[in-house]
Order: C-alpha cells, then structure tokens, then sequence
C-alpha cells in the first residue's frame, strides 16, 4: 500500500509578469537566480531537506525550462520508486476542460494525484521565493495545535504589512482573522503563501467550493475555513525570506549573497541548496583582471574585471571589460572594451566589444515604468547587442538588435527595445 | 559501439610520494572539478561503450565514494553499466591481483558473459580525450590482434616509466621494452589497448594457466612476434599523472587556454559527480591572476598561476602562487604558499610559510579545522 505522511503541491504555473522580459520564454520558478541556481531550487531542496520526498509541480505558463530543469528530479534526489518529483501540467477532460484558473483550482484538479499517495496531510508552496525552511517543524507545529489549516506566517515592519495578506491571531497563535493587503495593517505577521492542510480538510473545501471562479486560496478556501470555524493556526517563521518577483528585489536578493557572511548563507554544511548543474571545469580568471565582492559560476572566463556582481555559469567577460553591480545569467558572452552598470542579462545574451550599459540620466521607463526603474538595463534572454553601441538606465532590450536600433549608437535612458517575444 | 570497456584502476604508484597516501592514483583530483579516472569514464561513455568495469585494488575508498553512483557517466543503466571489481577470495582463489593480467583473469566471468565481439582497455591515471571507435575501426582495418595506443613524446621527455615502442612503416609493432633504461625511442604506449574478446580470454587464460600476471610483460612482450600488434599513434594531448612532477604539469596544463578549450569547450564533454557547491565566491581583497578556482570556495587574498579545487577557503592577505590547493582546504590568513601541492581537507594555520625550492613541496598540515 501505498502511503506518505505529507506530499507537497508546488504552485509553479505564474508569470511573474514584474520581472519584464526575464519571465519573458521562462515561468518565474525557472528564472535563474545566484550564480548557478533557479529560484525554484529553495522551494525543492527545502522539500527533500525536510524529509517531504513527493512533490507535485504544478506548470502552466512557459513550462519548457521548468521541466528540463526537473526532470525526475536527480539532483534533489527526487528520482523515487514511490513518489518523488511529479510535473502536473493542466490537462483535457472529457467535459468542462481548463486551464489551472487559480490556486487552489489547480490543486483541485489534481485531487486524483494528491489520493493517490493517501497523505495525511498536504503542503501548499509557492515556487518563487528565496528562503531556507524546515517544513517538518512546521508540520509539528499544525499536529500539536490540532489544526485544520497552519498557515506560515513573518513577521515583517508593520509599514509593509499592507502589501501582504496579515494574518490577526490570539496568544495561541490561532488565527483570529485576516485581512488582504489591508490599509491600516491589525497585525505585522504577513502570510508566506505556505500551507500545511489536514488532507481531508483540503479535499473537503475543495470539492465544496469547486464551482467557483478562479478559486484561490487567499481569497476562496482559507475564508471558507475560518467561516466553518476549523481550527487554523499561524506558524512563525523568522529566517531570511525574499521575494523576488520585482527586477528591483531581484536585484537585491542577488547582490545580498555577495555580502561577506550573507543573511541567507549558501556556504554552509548545513541545509545544502540543489541544482540541476551541468558538469563544467573550474572557471579562469585570466592575468590583468580585477574580481572583487562578486560571485562567479563554473566554467566562466574572466578577462576583465568584475566587481560587485553576481555571474552565472559558462559566461565569458572580455579583456579590458569592466562589470559593477550586475547579474549575469549563464551562457552570457561580454566582449572586450565594454562597461556595464547595473544591468541584469539574462542566458545566452551576446553583447559585442565596446558597448556601455547603464550610462545616463534616470529617466523614467516609457512603456512599463513599473516594472523597469531604479536605473537597471535589463537585456532579455538570447538577446545580442551590437558593438560600439551605449545603452542609458531603465532600458529593457530584448531580442536580436543590430546597429540600426541604436540611431548615433546611442540608445538613450528610459525607452524599451523589445524584437523578440509575444509582444512584438 | 561493439565493446566493453576496462579500466584499470588499481594501482598506486610511489612516485606520488605522500599523495598516494590518501587515494589510489585514478581518484587523483585533476584540472580543478574533476578526478583522474573521469577521463577514461567519459571516453567510453562518449564512445557509446554501454558497459564498462573498473578494477579497483590499491586504497579505492575515495575512488569508490567516486564512482558510488554511475549517473554521472550516463552508466546508470538497466542494460550493462558500471562495474567495479575489487578483488575478492573465491572458493578457487585467495589472491590480491597480482597483476593487470591477474585482474581481468579473476575478473574473466564479466569478459564471457559479454557478447560484444571487442574489448578496450583503459588505465585509469591517463588524462586524454579519445573516440574509441575510431582505433577499433583502425583494429579492424588492420586486421589486428591487439592495437596499443601510442604517442610520440618529446625527445628532452624522460621516458623512463613507460612502455617504450617501436613500429615498422605498416605501424606493426616490432619492439617493445617494459621501462628500459635507456630508451631507443621516444614513442610510448599509453596504455589503452584494443583486442578481440575471445582473443583476449584465450591469452588471459593461458597466462593465468603459467602464473602470468602482467598484462605488458606477459602479454604484449611475449606475444609481439606471433600475434598481429599494431600501434595507433594519438595526436592531440595525453598525458599519465603518476609521478608528482607530472601531476602538477597536468594541471598546470589547465591553464593554457589550449588545453582547456581542447577538454571543456570542444564537443563531446567530460563528465564527474556533481558536488552540491555554490559558486565561488571573492571577497573584498581577493586578487587573482592566471588560475583556475573551482566551484564552493572562498577567496580574500591573492592568487596566481595556480589551481585551486573545490569548497577551498583562502584568508585575507593570503599568497598563493604556482601552486595546486586540493579539495576542501582551509588557509588561513597572511599565508604564503609557492611551488606546493596541498593536500585536500587540509587546514593551514595563518601566517604559515611554505616554499618548495628546487621541486615541488607537497604540504600536508593536519591541524584541527575550527581551532584556529
């Protein structure tokens, strides 16, 4: 018979439409993230740490990467006779066929799989923060209290709380009530999106409230809950914990691991972080280089200098180069004589000698302010810049541009280059 | 591909003086992220050879913890795959292998049960990048018994470890001599070799029948007159690490920008286990020139013209220069290391001195990592 005591559903389907074109041709849990990782790497590889050994994935925007990426889950040794690391795209009904319309819509559709393990209980993630946690502890913590619903919970500055869901609960730690980005916050502990269910609780409010439109947990199934009255219970975690659905917390959670001893410490021993990593040699940093304050994938070669950065694996940084403040993703190829500031460029970007990236006046965004601001270039994936060219701030470029784009070799602050995509 | 593979991962060699304490020579950590025996691994699994045994005698923990999992070769199969033969006592049998010949004669179930018509056989300590089927199409060409890779090494080149050749203008090889004294030619054999498996099993029983034990002397030596041996000169780079001086070239060799292109950037791909590592990481301070740094470390001082493996942690104001720092060391600050070959899991307290004059030193500290 088959039986496991809590399998995990991870919600991997979303855009992430806040990262511009990075989310582009990837899912947001396939972006990559801090060297050599994607962001989805914390949620699997706190899965296995915490001794949670079946997970479903649930895919639906861009899945591609998404799934090569996992595979049957070898590298977080998700590759299980039993269980293990199940990639559950949306699939054809014989009636009433579609798509995963929201969260816990997509969990409902997946009741047969969730049955089939015959789990007590079932945890609900998200694949798209940054963080490292025991989701066995928490599950102590939702057995002890006798709850229906744990719900893990940060405490996070009271002026913040208003961009996130707060939970109000008593001494007990028992959820009391709960407000959706509320304008004067009751309470500073902020819902991480983490859900642990008593299975047949779940399944219950699931089947009852299937009918409804884009049914979610936030909105549908947690307010179903607390009206039945069942015991839900607000778990507090306080390690480091980041979101990274904005280019700006990106930016920042990147450039966090650089910090002498990191918040959150890729380094030690303890609770590793997987990844599906390409077997590559050692990366070379050549004479007349500067490398400082950055991290710097395997198999990259170093011909310039690069100082407060963070770069993937295989990228190649031409003589006489200069990078500061930036992310390069893998597979990246900066030629010679170039600078860049600030930028993010995503995998397999080409960009040729000479150029200069984030020179200029910070000036706003003409097509997406919100999503391209605080000075940042960001170059989609597959991307080439010709040479000789000067890109200012909040420019996103995105696609295979040659000399022609760039008028004087200039492509001034705030405009946007987009010839790859669905948006063209 | 129509053969399996052998590779010969016995030996220790005391020409790696305090290196070989530690790891037979295959598990050796070669070029930063990988160990010695992955290129003869990846050779195969890259020649599409679907089942392959490595023998394994002399210290094999380390090559063992190496090779625990065979996925990382694309071995991990249903059909054939990895496997490692250490020696055993059997009812008819209580020796080590006393010999390469010893160990695929005790091993020789494994050669009958095959059905693929040919046999390669590799040493386990050579780095070199090589497409089997193009000697065993040579092999066939020539009709040969046995087919011995060869390569002419440069002529100032002390030869005096290696099989030493001779072929005549058919490449039919005429001489062969077990690490002479002085050499007649500068072509050696690097030791891979090409045979017909049914031949192979008639000679192995044959030697094992007269106490034969040695695959060259009793093999290749005795044989040369009567059977078909044909040599097969390989162009590009090889090279054998089993003596210190050799080991540390090797890896020097990493840093060309030749030799790394030839291993890493041209198809097909060298394969090791992956470790779980971070990428390196180079603080404030961290100043490197020529080296090659390896997933997992830290870096705050200087570095040049050296290689340094994985998980390494280098302290502030620290100099290393020429040197090789093996797996998971620790350095501690305001060190100077030059001409060294550390050994891994070492920890070296700050404000220590190492200098090899004359040579290369080997380093071996063991100091209580957390105590410093």
């Amino acid at each position: 018979m088959i039986k496991k005591e809590m399998i995990a559903m991870l919600l991997a389907g979303g855009q992430g439409s806040r990262l511009g074109v990075l989310t582009e041709k990837v899912a947001k849990p396939a972006v990559a993230f801090g060297g050599k990782y994607r962001i989805i790497d914390f949620a699997l590889s706190n899965c296995i740490n915490s001794g949670v050994d079946t997970v479903g994935v649930l895919t639906q925007y861009q899945p591609l990467r998404l799934n090569t990426h996992i595979g049957i889950g070898i590298p977080w040794d998700l590759d299980r006779n039993i269980g293990g690391v199940t990639v559950l795209p949306p699939y054809e009904k014989s009636n009433n066929s579609e798509w995963y319309t929201g969260t816990a819509n997509a969990i409902h559709q997946n009741i047969d799989y969730m049955e089939s393990f015959n789990p007590d209980y079932v945890l609900i993630l998200g694949g798209d923060h940054i963080y490292k946690m025991d989701y066995d502890v928490m599950l102590e913590c939702h057995k002890e209290k006798n709850a229906d619903v744990t719900i893990a919970v940060m405490p996070v500055p009271i002026e913040e709380a208003k961009r996130f869901g707060v939970m109000i609960t008593d001494d007990e730690r028992r959820i009391v009530d709960f407000e959706e980005k509320p304008e004067q916050p009751r309470s500073n502990l902020a819902s991480m999106g983490i859900y642990i269910f008593s299975w047949k609780v779940l399944k219950e409010a699931l089947l009852t409230n299937a009918d409804l439109p884009n049914l979610d947990f936030g909105k549908h199934v947690i307010p179903y809950c607390h009206k039945k009255d069942a015991p839900l219970y607000a778990y507090e975690f306080n390690g480091y914990w980041k979101d990274v659905g904005t280019l700006e917390s990106y930016w920042e959670a990147n450039m966090e691991l650089i910090d002498i001893v990191p918040e959150f410490n890729l380094y030690e021993e303890y609770w590793k972080i997987y990844t599906k990593a390409d077997i590559l040699p050692p990366q070379y940093i050549a004479d007349d280089t500067w490398v400082e304050r950055c991290i710097i994938g395997e198999g990259s070669r170093i011909y310039g200098k690069v100082i407060n950065s963070v770069i993937g694996c295989g990228v190649t940084i031409g003589k006489d180069t200069i990078v500061r403040d930036s992310i390069i993703m893998n597979n990246v190829e900066i030629g010679a004589g170039c600078e860049l500031y600030k930028a993010i460029i995503a995998e397999n970007v080409t960009v040729g000698a000479n150029v200069r990236l984030g020179i200029g006046d910070e000036l706003v965004n003409e097509t997406d302010p919100h999503i391209y601001c605080n000075g940042i270039v960001t170059i989609g994936e597959k991307s080439t810049v010709p040479a000789g060219v000067t890109v200012g701030k909040n420019t996103v470029i995105f696609g295979m541009t040659d000399i022609s784009d760039y008028p004087d070799n200039l492509f001034p602050s705030g405009k946007s280059l987009i010839k790859a995509g669905d948006k063209v | 591909m129509r053969a399996i593979g052998i590779i010969l991962a016995g030996g220790n060699n005391y020409r790696m003086k305090e290196l070989s304490q530690k790891r037979a020579v295959c598990a050796m950590p070669i070029a930063g992220s990988y160990r010695s025996i992955d290129f003869a691994l990846s050779n195969m699994s890259n020649s599409h050879i679907k089942k392959v045994a490595v023998f394994t005698q002399y210290n094999a923990r380390s090559l063992n913890e190496h090779l625990n999992t065979s996925k990382w070769w694309d071995f991990g199969r249903k059909q054939g795959g990895l496997y490692v033969f250490t020696p055993a006592v059997t009812s008819d049998n209580s020796f080590w292998y006393r010999g390469t010949a010893d160990a695929i004669a005790q091993n020789l179930t494994f050669l009958k049960d095959s059905h693929e018509p040919y046999v390669v056989i590799s040493s386990g300590d050579c780095i070199y990048k090589m497409d089997f089927n193009k000697v065993l199409e040579y092999h066939i060409a020539r009709k040969a018994d046995i087919t011995v890779v060869c390569k002419d090494l440069e002529a100032e080149y002390n030869v005096d470890r290696y099989g030493i050749l001779k072929m005549n203008e058919e490449s039919r090889i005429e001489e062969f001599e077990e690490k002479p004294v002085i050499a007649r030619t500068n072509t050696i054999s690097c030791g891979i070799y090409v045979v017909r498996r049914r031949q192979l099993i008639e000679m192995i029983e044959k030697g094992a029948e007269e106490d034969r034990f040695d695959f060259v002397k009793d093999i290749l030596i005795r044989y040369r007159g009567m059977k078909r041996i044909f040599g097969y000169k390989l162009k590009e780079y090889w090279s054998n690490i089993a003596t210190v001086e050799d080991y540390f070239n090797t890896n020097m060799d990493f840093l060309k920008q030749e030799t790394s292109d030839f291993f890493f950037r041209q198809y097909p791909d060298v394969y090791s286990k992956v470790d779980d590592l971070p990428p390196a990481k180079y603080n404030a301070g961290a100043h490197i020139k020529n080296s090659l740094i390896s997933s997992g470390c830290i870096i705050n001082g200087t570095v040049e013209d050296s290689v340094i493996f994985k998980k390494s942690f280098i302290g502030n104001n620290c100099y290393i220069k020429n040197s090789i720092i093996l797996n998971d060391v620790y350095i501690g600050d305001n060190t100077h290391i030059e001409n060294c070959i550390v050994e891994s899991r070492d920890t070296i307290r700050h404000n220590s001195y190492h200098k090899g004059e004359g040579g290369i030193k080997i380093v071996i500290e063991k100091n209580d990592r957390y105590v410093i």
